[in-house]
């Protein structure tokens, strides 16, 4: 079972990033669950949606989780919220800054010892999508991190799951999670 | 009027909501009245998007509140279409009084609730509260516990409801948030497949029969009002579940899935067990699994159709277990929890009368956790070996503050 925990803000879409995800794996015949906890479900408002994969149907739907992957999208979230809460000794990090690694561990001190990588989602999503959504370029990086799939079978699929958006959309799109993807550390 | 077709690959990675808005699609309903609730919104958005994309030939009536919309329904379906609609909590609610003018006309329309907590405090997540309110009222009522159910179940309902020996209408209940905004792999039917086993509507005694007029909604005092509830309840208690059972054979058949009017998993052998209803049973399962590891033989008793309520199924089910748990996400308001009182009513009169203790957890969403599970079978397990039930009969799974028990 691969568990992953997004921490994002209403709006910017961990939800359709954790479904977009979902969607992709479950091509692969690994099953899959996404589902996110709403809270006061207002637009800014923190919260966390969630993955799990596996190869055997999921049948286990506590919202408890201790994830292997922790995602952050907004670079905030770091200082608002536990992004470590109920972690395993092994939980990758992947977090939004504009910060280095060491800035940013040393900033939080929480993150001291563990695995954590950085990309800055906000501005690659600002420079590519021209808005602040950093969740698909979040999904590059975790291909580079993760290794689970090559890049471009990804966003072949991605392509696939946005199709709904106009194709400019959609270009800027695949435009970010390639850099993100390039720029993780 | 012609409509078109949606392509669907064999696995969608649909959330509960959307997988049961698909199903009103392929079953082609003709009239959905409705006044958009959280978290049952996304199903009748659903409906309203295939359908101005062409996708349904269908009607949707935008109403003033849930009241509306059920009469709404009724009054469609009464005229003699396939009708369907969905809401939530604070919504159903406000629908109970239509519920029972809809069972009461023998209207076969599908309602999709997806399971919400009953204000106040207001509250926006998952507990059975809205279903539990509604389980007098004359409806079939089935229950999912995953995305994949949510959407196997509407075909389900709709080739019982409109059954001519049976003309009953029917819920879907899904677990709110858990299931309807939870996306899963869901193995979908063509568009064909689908509508086919649903077959056309049949209309009967439909009010737009202009050459054999008919009267819907009558008054009858105390010389037949009886008599048309009996055997509304006749019906329900003898019709309803073998109409059920053969459609689960029929889309086995069809599809390889399997539903059963009672679910068991790890039922064999099983000495302890939990009873419990939407996404708790396959947590349960996962944790009996586990449990069974450590030597606990531990197993789940699913209930999928919660109306009519199959006591003899359930008895059955239980046969041979020592310790028994119901676990009731509902706040039972001064009683013992529905599912407690209805297992003591089919164990009361069996041989073995194994022992029998009620839970309530999850109300407003809280948590089930597969640590509560390894707890609770734990302290099954307790009773077992002590040969009787060693706490209250009725205690709290997951809440906050001193422990809370009673009876």
């Amino acid at each position: 079972m691969l568990e992953i925990r997004w921490h994002s803000r209403a709006g910017q879409g961990a939800v359709t990033g954790a479904k977009g995800l979902a969607d992709v794996i479950s091509t692969t015949g690994k099953h899959v669950q996404a589902f996110a906890f709403y809270g006061s479900a207002k637009r800014g408002a923190a919260m966390t949606a969630y993955n799990r994969v596996d190869d055997a149907v999921i049948m286990n739907h506590e919202k408890y989780m201790e994830p292997d992957y922790v995602f952050v999208i907004d670079p905030a979230l770091v200082y608002t919220s536990d992004v470590t809460i109920n972690d395993k000794a092994n939980t990758v990090y992947i977090i939004t800054t504009h910060m280095s690694t060491e800035e940013l561990v040393a900033s939080q001190p929480k993150l001291e010892g563990k695995k954590v990588y950085t990309v800055d989602c906000i501005k690659i999503a600002q420079e590519t999508i021209g808005r602040a959504i950093p969740n698909t370029p979040m999904l590059g990086a975790f291909m580079k991190i993760s290794e689970m799939y090559e890049i471009e079978f990804f966003k072949e699929n991605m392509q696939r799951i946005l199709a709904k958006l106009p194709q400019k959309i959609v270009d800027a799109n695949m435009l970010a999670i390639q850099r993100a993807y390039d720029e993780v550390k | 009027m012609a409509f078109d077709k949606m392509e669907l690959r064999d696995i969608e990675v649909w959330d509960g909501n959307f997988a049961a808005a698909q199903a009103l699609r392929q079953c082609q309903i003709d009239v959905v009245a409705a006044y958009p609730i959280t978290p049952s919104t996304p199903i009748v958005e659903g409906y309203a998007k295939f359908l101005s994309d062409n996708y349904v030939e269908g009607e949707f009536v935008m109403v003033e509140s849930e009241h509306a919309a059920m009469s709404g329904c009724i009054g469609a379906s009464a005229a003699g279409g396939r009708v369907a609609t969905a809401t939530s909590s604070q919504g159903f609610a406000l629908m109970v009084e239509t519920l029972y003018q809809a069972s009461g006309m023998r209207l076969p329309i599908i309602l999709n609730v997806v399971n919400r907590a009953l204000a106040a405090p207001l509250n926006v997540n998952g507990d059975h509260s809205d279903m539990y309110l509604g389980r007098d009222s004359g409806w079939i009522q089935l229950d999912a516990y995953s995305p994949q159910g949510a959407y196997d179940l509407n075909f389900i309902a709709f080739k019982v409801a409109e059954d001519h020996d049976v003309r009953l209408p029917a819920m879907v209940h899904q677990d709110g948030f858990m299931t309807s905004h939870t996306a899963q792999g869901v193995h979908t039917l063509s568009d064909d497949v689908a509508y086919n086993f649903v077959g056309d509507f049949k209309p009967m005694n439909d009010m737009l029969d202009f050459e054999h007029p008919v009267t819907h909604g009558v008054q009858t005092e105390e010389d037949w009002h009886f008599e048309h509830k009996a055997r509304q309840h006749n019906d329900m208690m003898t019709k309803v579940l073998p109409k059920i059972q053969a459609a689960f054979d029929d889309f086995e058949k069809l599809t390889g899935r399997k539903y059963n009017i009672v679910e068991r998993y790890d039922m064999d052998d099983a000495d302890v067990a939990v009873v419990c209803m939407g996404t708790s049973v396959e947590t349960a399962r996962e944790v009996a699994t586990e449990m069974r590891a450590k030597g606990i033989k531990a197993g789940v008793v699913g209930i999928r159709v919660v109306r009519p309520f199959p006591f003899f199924e359930i008895a059955e089910a239980l046969k041979g277990v020592k310790a028994i748990a119901a676990l009731d996400r509902s706040a039972p308001g001064g009683a013992p929890g529905m599912l407690f009182n209805e297992l003591a009513g089919c164990l009361f009169n069996s041989e073995e009368r194994p022992m029998l203790s009620g839970y309530v957890y999850g109300l407003g969403g809280r948590d089930l956790t597969k640590k509560h599970l390894v707890d609770l079978y734990t302290e099954l397990q307790a009773n077992v070996d002590a040969g009787k039930v060693t706490t209250q009969l009725q205690q709290f799974i997951g809440v906050r503050g001193p422990k809370l028990a009673f009876l």
